[in-house]
């Protein structure tokens, strides 16, 4: 086993640094883009602050057709949308885009269930303070849930992770996709196995330091 | 101080109408302990949180320290909110944030610096008989205390009026008897007008100058005491079932 490892080891360690800046890509986008467009859902909502159906509903419909579409067909409906924002529908960081999309509903949806949360009381103690929004919102709100929103960015990387696998189909690499060819498409089954532990580290090192964090920051 | 004249509000749901304040109007003069009592759902919550439009009204105008709050902007509103403190049943503390964070809070958004700030802090924590417990989580206080924490966040930036929503409720009676004493200090320290709606007649009856009586929505009865006294139980058990009549102001409709 050791051998054939040794053998790919240049090959191995490329493909980590793409599964690495596909998900370090979608993550960067999950809180820059995915905190807000679940903070928004959280705040029009029924019997929030900011209550507004329409724009609930558009936003609510929006990541759940995001989030129920076949994770390789969104790939493939996105194509000319990837084509148009990074130049070309293939590589690593035109992988990046569909994982993008998809992590930022994924994460959306995460931020809002634990914005709800956060009792009412303290968002009334917040108005009844004089506080801003945008004060509501960064003093107040992300600091009760920051426990939780650790814990769905921690459960989102790991999808990502898993999402990534599959960017072999538009020439994303990574990982995943050097498994499929070495591992299954080549018969050896050993580079295959060695990947999966790898891939069972990562997962396990993201979870346990995730986990630790949502611990030491939740003071409740 | 506080004026709400002709208040109402209702609450619509896709199969019922409920009229949680029924054309209500309110007089708290500057420096009294005004008492809210009533049944439970007779409106005395959303009466209070009308007079800092965290309830807004659907008709009528609440008029605190000369402006009307009615007919301002978000901005000034929050601004004039400033300028009153409120606290709740339950207590409605940031809990990831330290005590001195917490009493920090209204400071931050009223923008002070952070000496100044602290030294604030500070004070109010004495004040509050609590500074040993700045740099704890209140997760590890207990409910009396806080309650003080909430209550020093509410002094903190100097309003003209405390709001409280049922301060007692959750604290057995021993720590009641202190809250309620910190809050009668307060008042009489700061000169702090108190607004505080309760179910507990002994509450009224400890602390309140005035007491207003509230049923289905509406304003029953605003019984004041003699200059200088608070509320009696014969004064309460007077206004419940309307007796003595000349006595007491009857101030619906």
């Amino acid at each position: 086993m050791v051998d054939s490892i040794m053998q790919y080891q240049s090959e191995i360690w490329h493909a980590i640094g793409e599964t690495f800046t596909m998900v370090g890509i979608s993550i960067i986008a999950a809180i820059a883009l995915g905190l807000p467009v679940g903070t928004l859902l959280y705040l029009s909502g029924k019997g929030q602050l900011f209550e507004n159906r329409v724009l609930f509903a558009v936003m609510n419909i929006l990541v759940n057709v995001v989030r129920s579409f076949p994770f390789l067909l969104l790939v493939v409906f996105l194509i000319p949308f990837t084509r148009f924002v990074v130049g070309t529908a293939l590589g690593t960081l035109a992988a990046s885009v569909p994982l993008s999309i998809m992590a930022i509903a994924y994460y959306a949806r995460l931020v809002e269930q634990s914005l709800l949360e956060v009792p009412k009381g303290v968002t009334e103690a917040a108005s009844s303070m004089g506080a801003s929004t945008l004060q509501l919102i960064v003093k107040f709100l992300y600091v009760e849930a920051r426990s939780g929103l650790m814990l769905g960015l921690t459960t989102s990387t790991i999808s990502f992770i898993s999402y990534s696998t599959v960017m072999g189909i538009v020439g994303g690499g990574g990982i995943g996709d050097f498994a499929i060819r070495y591992g299954y498409q080549r018969f050896e089954t050993e580079i295959m196995i060695f990947t999966i532990i790898i891939m069972l580290i990562l997962v396990q090192t993201i979870q346990y330091t995730g986990s630790f964090m949502a611990r030491v920051l939740d003071k409740r | 101080m506080i004026s709400l004249h002709q208040v109402s509000k209702t609450y619509v749901t896709s199969n019922s109408r409920f009229q949680a304040v029924d054309a209500v109007s309110l007089e708290v003069g500057a420096g009294e302990i005004h008492g809210i009592i009533g049944s439970s759902g007779a409106g005395k919550s959303t009466l209070l949180r009308m007079i800092n439009l965290l309830e807004r009204p659907d008709e009528g105008t609440v008029i605190v320290d000369g402006n009307d709050l009615t007919s301002m902007t978000d901005k000034h509103l929050r601004e004039a909110r400033r300028s009153m403190g409120m606290i709740f049943q339950s207590f409605n503390l940031v809990n990831n944030r330290t005590v001195s964070g917490n009493v920090a809070m209204p400071l931050e958004m009223a923008g002070l610096g952070k000496k100044e700030r602290a030294e604030r802090v500070r004070e109010y924590l004495d004040f509050m008989g609590i500074a040993d417990k700045a740099e704890e989580y209140p997760s590890r206080l207990s409910g009396g205390q806080q309650q003080r924490v909430a209550i020093a966040r509410a002094l903190v930036n100097h309003p003209k009026v405390l709001l409280c929503d049922e301060p007692t409720s959750s604290l057995d009676p021993q720590t009641t008897v202190g809250i309620l004493d910190v809050l009668k200090h307060i008042n009489r320290t700061f000169g702090v007008t108190v607004v505080i709606v309760t179910h507990e007649m002994n509450v009224v009856t400890n602390m309140c100058t005035t007491v207003s009586m509230m049923e289905n929505g509406g304003l029953i009865n605003t019984f004041k005491a003699e200059q200088g006294n608070t509320i009696s139980s014969e004064d309460i058990s007077r206004i419940t079932v309307g007796l003595s009549r000349d006595k007491v102001r009857d101030t619906h409709g």
